[in-house]
């Protein structure tokens, strides 16, 4: 009979005769799950000893104790195109001042591609779409949704009006000179300089949040990355919209999209690199199955799509690879996060190691009258 | 008030906290004690026959007599039952209590039986001394904690989890968007959305224990606990059963329980208490609880820094990007 004991976290079901070890008997990595062999650490070669030993923990089975979050694969691709509109709207506002109108022309319609896909994401996402307008009754400082629900719709008039300025500018001037078309072209000929740089205005917020979108919650590898997912999301957003500059301009618009390709994607780079050393064994599902994959497809691509950025000063066919490169990994560390924070949530190791050290090393909590 | 000190962590009176006036009722809870509990469902089948839960899956989960696997949308109270190879105090040579323990348990039989109960949860089943087998049964009955700093209803973003004049936490079906953002908060997996059966209702909205608001509000107990045949489940006032769940565990530790612990009781913690005790006879982590949970939003103003700081770091680094010498 198998007792919810003191699990070892990736070894195999071992039995002990004496009752004493029963009380802690090793049961399965997760009860009912497959039994991992020495997940992530394959990395080491077959063969070779673990240095570090699996933590032992106890559960009910091992039966998740946090819910994962049930969001499908809208959110993780609402990450990527929320920062991807951010970013873009910046990116648009700065080509407007600096006079480069093919950049501008490209993410300003980026921006409002990705507003569109984020919309639709974020309702198809709910579980009554039908009411996702409830989401607009109360503004709410302690729930990340609210807040950036709040900053999506600050952003979307801005960004949407600088978008289908754009978008009429694809109109041959002859079809647009009277009739409704002539009247939108003027009022948005006039509107579209000041709704770029209002959505620009709204562009940094929209990036960050969604790091504390997921960071606000008890699932482990979401919650214990706060302090430096922020700025891989902003980093990532970055990194994303500069890379849509240099597909969509041509080389001699596209100077500061390519430092801002690579000050995105060192900054991106640094802070994931940070984040995961700060996050302790929640930093595992980071390298582990899928979103292990997700997240070292995320670096190589980041890294090669900066390296490429930065050496694409005469090369559009460069640019447009780097480009490329750049908004796949940016893609990759969305769903690799995400991904990563489902796994530490459906596994109660991520959630009762961490607290049981914290308990060890600070007793329990006290906070104060 | 609303804002106000230790709004999002610490000890508060979450009621008067969330902006009712001083004529409120006092805040209700559960005491559940559950060195008393038999594992008869009884509050899981009241639930759902009072609340209209519907029908979830039905099977056993194969590691133990559960068949409800966890708190979820369509479970709002669910027993737990582990089976512990573990050796009763009475079992042990010398580590024999000086006098047989009465748990409180109802029963027909006199007293000088009542060694089949003591020392451990529900009774093990057999008679006599010395025929008892190597393990223990712990059954508890799980539910939603009515946290003090409820994290489900600080991130709900359109204001359908509320708290209730009892000091509870209640969704409002009819405003629910079925966003999910309460389901990863919880730092104990209680409320989840709903994902069927078709045809059920609130069907892809946000469920959980509602500590029968419609009960209370007409002076009524709780479903669970007025069906519960042993009291494992005590409905009251938090103050008071704060007072009774101390004196029941230092009854235990004098009996010689001493596994027998609290759980949730603190105001203190990192949920500022819940309103939902238990009492436990062994780690949390074994009953399927979090060991040390803390309320997600009491990190919230160090994210906002954060974010913020990542917020002007990336209009900082845009506008340098733009910066320099026309092509």
């Amino acid at each position: 009979m198998t007792g919810p004991g003191q699990h070892r976290a990736d070894g195999p079901e071992q039995a002990h005769p004496d009752d004493e070890r029963q009380t802690t008997a090793v049961i399965g990595s997760a009860g009912g799950r497959r039994p991992r062999r020495a997940g992530g650490r394959r990395k080491h070669g077959p063969g070779i000893e673990q240095v570090v030993p699996d933590a032992e923990f106890t559960s009910y089975y091992g039966r998740p104790i946090v819910k994962a979050a049930p969001w499908e694969h809208d959110i993780p691709a609402y990450l990527f195109s929320g920062g991807l509109a951010a970013g873009s709207a910046l990116v648009a506002a700065g080509a407007d001042l600096t006079g480069r109108p093919q950049l501008r022309r490209t993410s300003r319609l980026g921006a409002l591609v990705a507003l569109a896909f984020s919309g639709a994401a974020l309702v198809h996402d709910l579980g009554k779409p039908s009411r996702f307008v409830n989401m607009l009754r109360v503004a709410k400082l302690t729930s990340p949704m609210s807040v950036g629900t709040w900053i999506l719709t600050g952003y979307a008039p801005g960004a949407g009006l600088a978008g289908l300025a754009e978008l009429l500018d694809l109109v041959p001037a002859d079809r647009r000179r009277d009739g409704v078309l002539g009247s939108a072209s003027r009022v948005l000929s006039w509107v579209d300089r000041p709704a770029g740089l209002w959505g620009a205005l709204f562009g940094p917020p929209l990036a960050a949040y969604t790091a504390v979108l997921l960071s606000d919650t008890a699932t482990p590898s979401w919650h214990e990355s706060y302090r430096e997912l922020p700025f891989v999301f902003v980093g990532s957003a970055a990194a994303a919209s500069a890379g849509l500059g240099l597909i969509g301009a041509p080389v001699h618009e596209t100077g500061p999209v390519r430092r801002l390709a690579v000050g995105g994607a060192v900054l991106e780079l640094v802070a994931e690199h940070r984040m995961e050393r700060s996050m302790g064994i929640t930093a595992e599902p980071l390298h582990e199955g899928r979103a292990g994959r997700l997240m070292r497809a995320a670096k190589v691509l980041t890294a090669a799509g900066a390296v490429g950025a930065a050496l694409s000063g005469r090369s559009r066919a460069l640019g447009v690879l780097s480009g490329a490169a750049l908004m796949a990994g940016s893609a990759c560390t969305r769903f690799g996060v995400f991904e990563a924070g489902i796994e530490s949530a459906n596994d109660p190791k991520y959630t009762v190691v961490p607290q049981r050290e914290r308990l060890a090393r600070e007793g329990p909590r006290h906070f104060p009258e | 008030m609303i804002g106000g000190r230790n709004s999002l962590s610490g000890p508060v009176d979450p009621t008067a906290n969330a902006g009712y006036g001083d004529e409120h009722p006092k805040r209700k809870g559960f005491f559940t004690d559950t060195s008393i509990c038999i594992g008869c469902k009884a509050c899981e089948v009241a639930c759902k026959e009072w609340n209209d839960v519907p029908a979830d899956h039905f099977d056993m989960t194969a590691t133990s007599y559960d068949n409800s696997h966890s708190l979820n949308a369509n479970q709002w109270r669910h027993v737990a039952f582990i089976e512990q190879p573990k050796r009763l105090g009475s079992q042990d040579p010398g580590l024999r209590p000086p006098e047989v323990t009465d748990l409180g348990m109802p029963s027909v039989r006199p007293t000088d039986t009542a060694g089949a109960v003591a020392d451990g949860a529900g009774g093990t089943g057999v008679g006599a001394e010395g025929e008892k087998p190597d393990f223990r049964w712990l059954m508890s009955s799980d539910v939603c904690k009515h946290c003090t700093h409820a994290a489900c209803l600080d991130v709900c973003p359109t204001g359908s989890l509320f708290r209730t004049e009892f000091g509870t936490v209640v969704v409002q079906d009819d405003i629910c968007n079925g966003c999910g953002y309460c389901v990863p908060a919880c730092p104990y997996g209680v409320i989840d959305r709903r994902k069927g059966p078709d045809g059920a209702k609130n069907v892809g909205i946000a469920q959980k224990c509602t500590l029968c608001y419609d009960r209370l509000g007409a002076g009524q107990t709780p479903a669970c606990a007025q069906s519960c045949p042993t009291q494992s489940i005590q409905f009251g006032d938090v103050d008071e059963l704060r007072e009774r769940a101390n004196a029941r565990v230092a009854q235990l530790h004098e009996a010689g329980v001493m596994d027998a612990r609290l759980y949730g009781n603190d105001p203190h913690d990192g949920v500022g208490g819940t309103g939902s005790i238990f009492l436990l006879l062994d780690e949390p982590e074994v009953y399927g609880f979090p060991p040390d949970p803390l309320v997600t939003t009491a990190d919230l103003p160090h994210m906002f820094r954060r974010a913020s700081a990542a917020a002007a770091t990336l209009l900082v680094g845009a506008a340098l990007a733009f910066v320099g010498r026309r092509p």
